[in-house]
């Protein structure tokens, strides 16, 4: 019994069908949690007022913005390897979700940033890196979209991943180097002492792992579909043969 | 691999190569920008160095397409491929074709355009310095952009969609070169960070680059 089992498509199938309920259920569940103790059941920033709130929104998309990506890289090298199909289409399924993460990520900061900073947008270093993260995102996409054959597709965006990892973490310290931050540093941690207070973390924790969860459910059904739309092209096919 | 070279280069500079293209689009951004931000002195000094190499950087990519494109369509890639010089090598050959016939012109004929657009006086040895060290960096990511997509029909949107991106750190340390120089202070730092992304892409994206040409010949 190993992990390398359910690269197998029909094995992994059978499996996420058995788990697919269970981590949506899940995945609701935490995210209804974690917002609505976060919305409602937290009092307000002595200095941010209500507006504190959207962390619970945009701290973890954020976070899952980059873990997409490190998802589709370690995808990415596992189908370059060990050339399973199911990693390169959980990559392709992915991709999409990390870019919406982004995009929600640079939203919800936007809207905060618009009372707070008095800017919607500032030209600052992690600002600027999530900008840079969402065009890497769109290229990848771009480039599945425009190969035909899957196989070709999966490589070429196998390499692209790579290459494109790299260059994201360059470009993160080059604009390091470039302009001054105006976002603050981390807010949660587990060994420093200066910390978010426990009655806005706790809620903070529960919705990060809400939309991790979120992922994994949108990740497995993506794939899913994937699949699926793979033997069906595979049907018509042999079809157009006989 | 000289054959090669000079083949290229023979190529690039004939007639239909494309050679002078890119510098006359570059003469073209440079003469539209105080246009588009008005004719005053001060205003285009600040930004001089920033146009330039923006300007310098879209030159570069207008001749990217080029690079493998050709070659596949006349079917001398596939020769190349199964020559006896490594794939990696003729990826490097084709890059230094390039910067030869676009980045070292490009950089040769900057301090023209920065007297159009009133760049100080002591921005021009820096500016022309960190094109000479950036643009090798440029062609490069732009050979491995265009080994991505040549097998596509129309890879040529796309391509620019893969590799701007990739060309974030060498205009962000390329520009602060020519923007400190232009302001008298000490350009080394950003013409060295400049420097080892240009000897780390050499190094090491001709290995990306020819798995993507081995997987796009398949």
């Amino acid at each position: 019994m190993s992990l390398w089992e359910y690269a197998n498509p029909k094995k992994f199938m059978a499996l996420s069908a058995r788990v697919l309920p269970w981590v949506t259920g899940l995945a609701a569940t935490t995210l209804l949690v974690g917002l609505v103790w976060g919305f409602f059941f937290t009092p307000d920033d002595f200095r941010q007022g209500s507006t504190v709130k959207i962390i619970y929104v945009h701290v973890p998309s954020a976070m899952m913005a980059i873990n997409v990506w490190v998802m589709m890289l370690v995808a990415s090298l596992i189908w370059l390897v060990r050339r399973h199909h199911v990693s390169a289409l959980a990559a392709k399924a992915a991709a999409p979700i990390g870019m919406v993460m982004t995009l929600i990520a640079l939203i919800t900061g936007a809207v905060w940033g618009q009372p707070m900073w008095g800017t919607w947008w500032a030209w600052d270093p992690r600002l600027t890196s999530f900008l840079i993260l969402f065009l890497f995102y769109l290229g990848y996409i771009a480039l599945w979209q425009a190969i035909e054959d899957p196989d070709t597709a999966a490589d070429l965006t196998s390499v692209l991943c790579l290459v494109g990892s790299v260059f994201a973490l360059l470009s993160r310290y080059a604009v390091l180097f470039w302009n001054q931050g105006l976002h603050q540093g981390a807010s949660l941690s587990l060994d420093r002492e200066e910390h978010v207070a426990d009655v806005f973390a706790w809620p903070l924790w529960v919705s990060m792992a809400g939309f991790g969860l979120l992922f994994l459910a949108l990740v497995l059904l993506r794939t899913r579909t994937e699949i699926r739309a793979r033997r069906l092209r595979a049907l018509e096919a042999r079809e157009r043969m006989q | 691999m000289w054959a090669l070279l000079i083949r290229d280069l023979r190529l690039a500079t004939r007639a239909g190569g494309g050679f002078g293209l890119s510098l006359a689009f570059f003469l073209i951004v440079a003469v539209l920008v105080p246009f588009g931000v008005g004719p005053k002195a001060a205003t285009l000094a600040l930004i001089a160095p920033g146009i330039l190499w923006v300007g310098a950087l879209l030159s570069c990519l207008l001749s990217l397409d080029r690079i493998f494109a050709l070659d596949r369509e006349d079917g001398s890639l596939d020769l190349l491929a199964t020559s006896p010089i490594p794939l990696e090598g003729v990826v490097g050959i084709k890059a230094l074709a390039h910067w030869l016939t676009t980045g070292l012109p490009l950089a040769a004929f900057t301090p023209v355009l920065g007297v159009l657009l009133n760049l100080p006086a002591a921005g021009f040895g820096p500016l022309v310095l960190s094109l000479l060290i950036g643009t090798p960096a440029l062609s490069m990511i732009g050979a491995f952009g265009a080994a991505l997509t040549v097998g596509l029909k129309r890879g040529g949107l796309l391509l620019s969609l893969l590799v701007l991106p990739l060309y974030v750190p060498s205009l962000i340390f390329g520009a602060e070169a020519a923007r400190r120089g232009a302001e008298g202070q000490e350009i080394l730092t950003p013409l060295l960070m400049q420097a080892g992304i240009s000897l780390g892409t050499i190094a090491l994206l001709p290995f990306a680059a020819a798995a993507a040409i081995r997987v796009n010949l398949r």
